[in-house]
């Protein structure tokens, strides 16, 4: 479980995030939704100790997280897997040893047991024949996967995964966020989706937080949602009318 | 103020560099292709400088000095003093800056743009001290056989100069680079050589890691890189100079 307890943090004169305040729960797929602009990658940053927040703390299973010292706080980041937007595979690696890379820097295993937990991992995102592919060489939806094999090489206790479907096609985005349902149910992880694709929502959402202007307007259950009257959440999702037709399916149920 | 936060960072940034790394053979291995990307990548442009500027010191040389009272042996001498005390080791490592660190800031900044910096440091990896030591190491170990080379080929150069044109015979060029020879010139010129290299890599790399923005981004980085390593390697070949040579 990861808690976000009262995290502010400024740039300069802005006020990025104010006084924030959420659980993670582990097992379900936990998601931060939000406008662009309105700090939910920052709050992620945050989150994963790449900015440190001015105010507040990040719960790791009750450990503070910038407040451990150095060798802990390395040792909690090898618990944790990221899927960037960006997939931020390596470019001068092969697809193999990309997923590979983790392993060779903190397993203790064999290279060739190496070697299998990678091909199991890519096997396991339906990347298959394309190991000694670069990086370059691959799709967006591709590089996608490659990324979500990486980040599960070393059994994470945290899944990250920001904006998994920019870039990418409705159809891809669709098995990418059924990939991350499945992979936090296997796992057990506690799995944090930073989006702002709606349908990811209602495909994998189970947990949302919703921010806005740096602070949390909305929380709850993706079933609390059809409910809400949030009127900037409802604005949110309703911008491509599928929300709309989706509650009015439900409300007439 | 902003001087100052540039110098702090950067000391920083080189202790997190220089901390234990997490896994030696790892480091090992990127120390070795590194030698090969920063050094042995940079012999060819190296030996055509070394080649050419060798022949132009002992052209201009001779015809600066061409007196009947100065004796012929002088040519290979100003040439051989030349290239050991200031060509090989501080004009090469200024070209090794525009080469060398260009690349290292590119290559680093565009790692950070693409959050591939972001990704080693959330995987716990030190990604200072992965990107950027096996530079510095390879660079030290390096630099001085690629300046030893220099030598050799910018005294060769101003050989074969010499006696094409015919402005000096061979057996004035070679008693000129025997003539007065002090070893301790070659330790001074290797010791610039090894803090010109530290201060290539290290410099281009602190700008390449804190690029922000996108590929206009990169290649601003890139710029400064060459143009602080250049500046700095003048500051300090002056400082060095004076410090050991007088």
């Amino acid at each position: 479980m990861i808690e976000v307890q009262h995290v502010s943090k400024r740039f300069g004169a802005t006020q990025v995030l104010t006084d924030i305040s959420a659980v993670f729960e582990t097992g379900k797929v936990n998601m931060i939704i939000g406008k662009s602009g309105s700090g939910k990658s920052v709050l992620a940053k945050c989150i994963v100790g790449l900015h440190v927040p001015d105010e507040g703390r990040v719960l790791y299973d009750g450990r503070s997280f910038h407040e451990l010292a150095k060798e802990e706080k390395r040792q909690v980041r090898q618990e944790i897997g990221m899927l960037f937007q960006s997939s931020a595979l390596f470019d001068s690696l092969t697809v193999m040893e990309n997923v590979m890379f983790p392993l060779k820097m903190f397993a203790t295993m064999s290279e060739s047991e190496m070697r299998d937990r990678a091909a199991l991992c890519l096997k396991r995102v339906n990347i298959v024949d394309k190991e000694r592919l670069f990086p370059s060489e691959l799709s967006g939806g591709m590089q996608k996967r490659v990324g979500i094999a990486r980040a599960i090489a070393m059994n994470p206790k945290y899944l990250f995964v920001d904006e998994p479907n920019s870039g990418l096609d409705p159809e891809t985005s669709i098995v990418i966020d059924e990939l991350i349902k499945e992979l936090t149910q296997e796992y057990g992880t506690t799995t944090i989706v930073i989006t702002h694709d709606m349908n990811s929502v209602m495909e994998s959402g189970e947990n949302i937080v919703f921010i806005n202007e740096g602070r949390i307007w909305w929380q709850g259950t993706k079933d609390d949602l059809f409910d809400s009257d949030n009127k900037e959440l409802n604005q949110f999702f309703f911008a491509s009318g599928l929300m709309r037709t989706v509650r009015q399916s439900m409300k007439g149920r | 103020m902003n001087l100052f936060f540039h110098i702090g960072r950067y000391f920083l940034l080189l202790g997190e560099a220089f901390s234990a790394p997490e896994r030696l053979s790892l480091y090992w291995k990127r120390t070795v292709e590194e030698i090969d990307l920063l050094g042995v990548r940079s012999l060819g442009i190296v030996a055509l400088l070394s080649v050419f500027m060798g022949a132009v010191i002992t052209i201009q040389t001779k015809s600066n000095i061409d007196s009947p009272l100065i004796q012929a042996w002088v040519v290979g001498f100003a040439a051989r003093q030349s290239t050991i005390l200031e060509f090989s080791p501080t004009i090469i490592s200024l070209i090794l800056a525009g080469k060398v660190g260009s690349n290292i800031a590119a290559e680093i900044g565009s790692m950070r743009v693409k959050e591939q910096i972001d990704a080693l440091d959330i995987m716990g990896v030190n990604s200072a001290g992965y990107l950027i030591l096996p530079k510095v190491v390879a660079s030290v170990l390096i630099n001085p056989f690629l300046i030893i080379i220099s030598m050799f080929l910018s005294i060769f150069g101003g050989w074969v100069a010499g006696i094409g044109t015919g402005i000096v015979s061979s057996t004035d060029y070679i008693q000129g680079i025997q003539m007065q020879f002090n070893p301790y010139h070659i330790t001074y010129a290797l010791i610039k050589t090894v803090v010109f290299a530290v201060v290539i890599t290290t410099i281009s790399a602190y700008q390449g890691y804190y690029t922000s923005g996108g590929t206009r981004e990169v290649g601003i980085s890139s710029t400064k890189a060459v143009v602080y390593s250049n500046v700095v390697i003048l500051i300090l070949n002056y400082m060095l100079t004076q410090l050991l040579l007088i």
